[in-house]
């Protein structure tokens, strides 16, 4: 039904997990809450397409 | 210095309507003679409609107040004579700064598309625009068109009936009473017609204070448009700087809504924060300073029978984007033909009702992209301060980010997609001059199009033949034959095709297209336009 259902995931999830924390490492709450939208943004610009986009939204919010 | 908003323009003198035995008639009354009331009363009057314009004041508006005025704007004026007013005294800006903080993110060039008449924007003092509409009704009355501003005319009542309405006028020499065919109330956000009619004002969705100061620099300053998110000189805050003629430099800083007006407008207050924001050694001379409160909201509906609103009595928003009175010029020429054509009885009464739609559309998207403006400025959450702050950061580095940085989307003309005058479409055609769209300037041979377009319907050929005139309704519509189109004029009308033909409202909104030239399906094209065979209602999705 939807683009996101199609991709590939991650090739080496634990690298990428490992990355992602490593990254907020000795930062406080608010550097990383900073940096956590920064990331979003970033991706997000690389995804583009509005309907992917939306959906990942959509799948973010009924995933909690 | 400047200092015209403190002449009477438009004195008090007692009108021969004072010493009637009866209240007089009058087919057309406008209430306030701002920028919108202006423009509505010139149009009507350059149309032939005899037009009274009342104001509680005498003067232009004090101080700049709306400052932005868009190429729209710019092309209304051409065409009611003043454009030239307008482009001869503003300022011209193309580049901007954004800063974020202590420090300067990127900036931008506007780079306005070539090819047209009128620049993108340019900056004028709300006075200077009032001004020139004032000398230009004066030149209209010189030619003998019957328009008249009465100055120290306040509208106490109204009363309203379904021919008409009856209003009395207070002025210095006591009370009289006028009624009218039509009322059209620009009388601003406030509007003494709407609260005495009793009509609702709704969809508060945003407040805040900003105080707007004048001043006059000493030395030269960069002809630019900066704007700061979270300065140290207003923290948390929001401001902006931007050129106006005569060496006058508009500051706007945005205040929150929970404070003490009076102490803040105090120069011993506000000189520091100027000092502070363009540093201690700028020498400047405070020239006006005001405190304006802004909502964004409308009446659910512009027309009430015979009493009409038009621009902020009717909608208000938040000042980022110049969408005020930009959006007001284009609410009086919607108007004015509209009304036009129903007194003359060419067109069916609910014509004017397309008014009510047109504009309510326009003011929803005004109202949209101001509050979206405004949640980018101020956030209203920590997650939604978390992000603005993370596409100011981006900003400075990554170029995607900018197109997400918002501090105000300027205007540009509502396209009214879908609304019940629009005609037949081409969708292989260019997007831009679809029904509903603006018609957009291209250079001709020696000219422009704008120029060529005038104020009543027009029936356009690209690349092909149009009559020179016809007659349809008992309207005359006028025809002009592009038949070797220039490159933007293709670009713009054309796209892939080799030959079109458009039909033009007196807005100079487009109203039906076609790839040839069929008789009968201008005719219908035109009805419809008239209000005489409309579409069903114009959606919101379109």
């Amino acid at each position: 039904m939807t683009k996101t259902s199609q991709t590939a995931g991650f090739a080496r999830p634990d690298d990428f997990y490992a990355d992602l924390l490593a990254v907020h490492e000795g930062l406080t709450k608010a550097e990383s809450d900073a940096l956590n939208a920064r990331l979003i943004l970033l991706l997000a610009s690389r995804i583009g397409d509005a309907d992917v986009l939306k959906d990942c939204l959509r799948r973010a919010k009924a995933a909690g | 210095m400047s200092k015209i908003f403190e002449t009477p323009l438009y004195p008090y003198v007692r009108s021969a309507d004072q010493d009637a035995a009866e209240p007089v008639r009058h087919p057309v009354i406008i209430v306030g003679a701002g920028p919108v009331g202006l423009a509505a009363a010139i149009d009507l009057a350059l149309q032939d409609v005899p037009v009274v314009v009342l104001d509680e004041n005498d003067k232009v508006s004090f101080g700049s107040r709306a400052i932005c005025f868009s190429k729209r704007t710019l092309e209304i004026m051409d065409r009611l004579g003043c454009g030239g007013d307008y482009v001869d005294k503003g300022v011209l800006w193309n580049v901007g700064k954004v800063f974020f903080g202590d420090r300067k993110v990127y900036d931008f060039n506007l780079l306005p598309e070539d090819g047209h008449k009128r620049p993108a924007f340019i900056n004028l003092q709300q006075y200077y625009c009032e001004l020139f509409l004032v000398e230009r009704v004066r030149a209209l009355q010189a030619e003998g068109r019957s328009i008249e501003i009465r100055g120290n005319s306040k509208v106490s009542a109204i009363e309203t009936e379904e021919t008409g309405s009856r209003i009395t006028v207070e002025t210095p020499d006591g009370p009289y009473n006028l009624a009218c065919d039509w009322l059209i109330a620009c009388d601003g956000a406030g509007s003494p017609v709407r609260r005495m009619m009793g009509l609702d004002f709704i969809g508060r969705v945003f407040e805040d204070n900003f105080l707007i100061a004048d001043v006059t620099m000493k030395a030269d300053f960069p002809t630019e448009r900066w704007f700061w998110f979270d300065p140290p000189f207003n923290k948390g805050q929001s401001a902006l700087l931007h050129k106006q003629p005569d060496g006058v430099w508009r500051i706007d800083l945005q205040l929150g809504w929970d404070i003490d007006k009076d102490a803040e407008k105090k120069p011993e207050r506000v000189i520091p924060r100027l000092k502070q924001m363009l540093g201690e050694e700028v020498e400047f001379d405070l020239e006006w300073v005001s405190i304006y409160t802004f909502q964004c909201r409308r009446m659910e509906k512009f027309r009430h029978g015979r009493v009409i609103f038009a621009g902020d009595s009717a909608h208000q928003v938040s000042p980022f984007g110049a969408r005020g009175a930009n959006s007001g010029f284009q609410d009086a020429e919607n108007l004015a033909w509209k009304l036009k054509l129903v007194m003359d009885g060419k067109a069916p009464d609910s014509l004017l009702d397309t008014y009510d739609q047109e504009r309510v559309y326009a003011a929803d998207e005004n109202i949209l992209n101001s509050s979206r403006a405004t949640d980018f400025i101020t956030p209203k959450s920590e997650i939604s301060r978390i992000f603005r702050d993370a596409v100011l950061d981006l900003s400075e580095t990554e170029s995607f980010a900018r197109p997400l940085v918002n501090s105000g989307r300027l205007s540009v003309p509502a396209i009214y997609d879908g609304s019940p005058l629009n005609g037949p479409d081409v969708v292989s055609l260019p997007a831009r001059t679809r029904p509903g769209s603006p018609a957009v300037d291209a250079p001709l041979d020696g000219g422009w199009l704008m120029d060529q377009l005038g104020g009543g319907f027009q029936l356009l050929g690209v690349g092909c033949e149009v009559p020179e005139s016809l007659s349809v309704e008992g309207i005359e519509v006028r025809g002009l034959s592009l038949t070797v189109p220039g490159e933007a004029l293709a670009a713009r009308y054309l796209g892939e095709a080799a030959q079109a033909v458009y039909l033009l409202r007196p807005d100079q909104h487009i109203a039906a297209r076609w790839t040839g030239f069929d008789v009968a399906g201008v005719e219908k094209a035109l009805r419809r336009a008239l209000g005489k065979d409309m579409n069903p209602t114009m959606s919101k999705e379109a």
